[in-house]
């Protein structure tokens, strides 16, 4: 089926339909893409070279308006760059050679994918003439990264390379946000074309139109739902933070409206203030007893930008089975997929929330206040249990103390946190409340060990003069601990809050639970001392081994101008609780060890992630 | 939205451009999420613009159909998704080349089962025939059953081509 030549001249033809006054200069490949990076508002670029980027790289050398930042290893430029999109709402910007460059990227790119992350990866590839041959440091990028990007392009003809770059910015960002890659041979970034000055925006936004706009009846059949709600719950995601703040400050206002409980996945925390009254906690298979009932129990559920993921919903047959269910998604795809719904809402969370809002003036909505009353009494009565409860006694600091101080002590500063994935992750969605949005960058649906440090990095980028706080878990932080160096480079003031207990904790956690306690190679062995590898990078490094220690560590670690290592030596044998035991549903909770022994997991649960 | 179990067979027809890798995405799309594919084809269909056309013919319950029309719809090179099966009236048909190697009373029988199906003969030996097959995948599997049973026999299909029927366009450029 290939025709590249044919879809060229086709791509040329419209090319040359330019606004009239456009001049055409011709430059040098790899200029043209800067010089279109730069038409998209591009300031930094994450990356790392390598022979089939040098004429970028070239490039860039020349070139003063974009800011390069040299990583220590390709996924890392990727995390960076989603940490980067996704504290500041733009496109995060890849650089990276080809082969092994690309292949290091792919990790990054599934994460990318699966988080709705807008990114956009430029690849070095070998000439044109040498792809297929097996050359050196050749793969086949496009072919690989097929399943893990939004969109992806092999340039093989220099002539469409700025409306290429252009359309790949316009897809990364627009419609449900995800990560584009652009396959670059070397010849074509050496070769000479021409670029032009007017810019090639209308022709780039030609063919990828996705509806953002949602349909007014399904507006107004959504308030006629509303209307006859008495157990009513707000399920909201990350489509509305990546829709922009309007989106959450619209949420808000609803919820105000309403007087509904609202609950947030792991994605979109930070959409409703967390000191908020009617904001449940997060749910979901570590989501509170709360938010989860609650779900369990509604008649209507008001789903904005979130997904029916399988942490959130537990076992299908068994999630919130009396509920009329309304689905707000900008992504059709996302529609019927896990759950079965009542009323889809296709567009953007900024959009469907402005209207959804409009008709219910025009409509007079008032909340069913009899209903909600009672409701609210039953939500308050699992409130009580008090679920995030945890017993901070002896000398030993408990994780969840630890993480709450942290959140204590920060209150008043400007601050972004980023996690790593496992026990830690849970318990800084859990302890750590975010008022706003865009300042919880955490790997949700792909669950990358290693996210965290780069992410961090990137956000510091972004974010000079803010508090970034990379909360890791130390088997974590491990996995891509080359950046300590890239921090070092930059002196970018990374705070690294290593919750240390030497385990791989969430699998430890699950083989606790479904295999009998056979810790097959979970614990963290051979850890370094992490104050003398701060030393070593010329940074400080703090440790807390008692319960005395931490709030001078915290303290200590905020007071510091620069990146710190925090070691904070943890409960070893702590488990993250409640807990939705895979296979079970929202009203099956274990909430701490002594349920963890009377339920135990069922043949269907044990197959699953 | 029907929770229903029933598997359904679909006819989906979409329109994409015609692009290094296009094919590969839609494939991808049908291995990577677990659909079935019972047949595809592709073809260029307008010189111009550059836009193939894929006919897809999948296995599938209710949901999993909603599913794969809508993964299809959001790869950036589609322009139009269409079920044809689901917009009532369509016509399919699919091509078949069966050679049949046989001698004796099997192979006049060939010939007149041929005749039968309308089925042209392209080519023949003294112990063979190649005939050519139009129709739907019912009728062309129909006959191939037959000349299986009457010698050594060898196929090429191409799977099935749909339209509907009327004066309605369903797909077009976006």
């Amino acid at each position: 089926m290939a025709k590249s030549a044919a879809a060229a001249d086709k791509r040329k033809t419209s090319g040359d339909k330019a606004p009239a006054g456009s001049t055409d200069i011709t430059m040098a490949g790899a200029e043209i893409l800067l010089k279109t990076l730069e038409d998209e508002g591009v300031e930094v670029i994450f990356g790392y070279p390598g022979g089939a980027v040098l004429p970028i790289y070239d490039a860039l050398f020349k070139n003063n308006q974009i800011r390069h930042i040299l990583v220590r290893h390709e996924q890392a430029a990727v995390h960076a760059a989603e940490g980067y999109a996704r504290s500041t709402g733009k496109v995060g910007v890849v650089l990276v050679t080809s082969g092994p460059g690309a292949t290091n990227a792919v990790t990054g790119l599934t994460d990318a994918l699966m988080d709705s992350v807008p990114v956009v990866c430029l690849t070095g590839q070998v000439p044109t003439h040498l792809i297929g041959n097996d050359a050196f440091q050749e793969a086949d990028t496009t072919g690989i990264t097929r399943a893990c990007t939004k969109h992806n392009y092999l340039v093989k003809d220099g002539r469409v390379l700025q409306q290429t770059v252009a359309e790949a910015f316009h897809v990364a960002r627009s419609g449900r946000p995800g990560p584009v890659l652009i396959d670059l041979p070397k010849d074509i970034l050496m070769g000479e074309y021409a670029y032009q000055s007017a810019g090639v925006t209308e022709v780039a936004q030609a063919r990828y139109r996705p509806s953002t706009k949602p349909d007014a009846e399904a507006i107004k059949a959504a308030v006629a739902i509303m209307k006859r709600a008495e157990r009513p719950v707000i399920y909201g995601g990350g489509g509305i933070v990546n829709s922009g703040p309007r989106a959450s400050a619209l949420l808000q206002q609803l919820v105000e409206m309403t007087g509904w409980p609202t609950t947030l996945t792991l994605m979109g925390l930070g959409a409703l203030p967390a000191s908020h009254d009617k904001f449940l906690g997060m749910l979901g298979m570590h989501g509170t007893y709360e938010a989860n009932l609650a779900m369990h129990g509604c008649d209507v559920m008001l789903n904005i930008g979130a997904r029916f993921d399988d942490r959130v919903t537990g076992r299908i047959s068994g999630f919130s089975p009396k509920s009329t269910k309304i689905h707000c998604d900008i992504d059709p795809s996302s529609v019927n997929k896990n759950v079965a719904v009542d009323l889809a809402i296709i567009g953007d969370a900024t959009i469907i929330l402005e209207m959804l809002i409009d008709e219910m003036k025009r409509q007079s909505f008032a909340p069913h206040k009899p209903s909600l009353v009672k409701w609210w009494g039953m939500i308050k009565g699992w409130q009580k249990r008090d679920c995030l409860a945890f017993d901070q006694s002896g000398d030993i600091i408990k994780p969840q103390h630890a993480i709450k101080r942290l959140c204590e002590l920060t209150t008043k500063h400007d601050v972004y946190v980023t996690t790593e994935v496992g026990q830690h992750q849970m318990w800084a969605a859990q302890y750590f409340g975010f008022e706003q949005p865009n300042r919880w960058m955490t790997s949700g649906g792909l669950g990358t060990m290693g996210y965290g440090l780069p992410a961090a990095l990137g956000v510091q980028v972004a974010h000079p003069d803010a508090l970034v706080i990379d909360i890791a878990g130390e088997a974590s932080f491990m996995m891509n601990m080359q950046e300590l160096s890239t921090l070092a480079q930059y002196n970018l003031p990374v705070k690294m809050f290593i919750i240390n207990n030497e385990w791989m904790g969430m699998v430890r956690q699950w083989q606790e639970l479904i295999h009998g306690g056979r810790y097959s190679e979970s614990y963290s062995a051979s850890l370094p001392d992490f104050t003398k590898l701060a030393d070593t990078f010329g940074m400080k490094g703090l440790v807390a081994k008692k319960l005395g220690d931490l709030d001078d560590v915290i303290h200590e670690m905020l007071a510091a101008p620069g990146p710190v290592i925090a070691d904070i030596r943890v409960a070893k044998e702590e488990n993250c609780f409640p807990m939705i035991p895979s296979g079970a549903a929202h009203n099956e909770m274990l909430m701490g060890p002594e349920d963890q022994a009377e339920k135990p997991i069922s043949e269907e649960g044990m197959v699953l992630v | 939205m029907t929770n229903s179990d029933v598997i359904e067979r679909h006819i989906i027809s979409v329109l994409v451009d015609n692009e290094p890798g296009v094919l590969a995405r839609v494939i991808g799309l049908f291995s990577g999420r677990g659909y079935n594919i019972e047949s595809l084809t592709v073809a260029e269909v307008d010189s111009q613009k550059h836009l193939s056309r894929i006919s897809i013919v999948t296995l599938g319950t209710p949901m999993v159909i909603e599913q794969i029309k809508s993964q299809l719809a959001r790869l950036v090179p589609i322009h139009s998704v269409c079920d044809l099966t689901e917009m009532g009236a369509s016509i399919e048909r699919e091509l078949a080349l069966v050679k049949i190697i046989n001698s004796g009373d099997d192979r006049i029988e060939a010939l007149r089962i041929a005749d039968t199906f309308r089925a042209r003969t392209l080519d023949s030996t003294l112990e063979s025939f190649v005939f050519e097959i139009t129709g739907t995948s019912s009728k062309v599997a129909a006959f191939i059953d037959l000349m299986q049973s009457l010698g050594e026999v060898e196929i090429s299909r191409t799977g099935v081509s749909a339209i509907s029927r009327g004066n309605r366009i369903d797909l077009s450029a976006k």
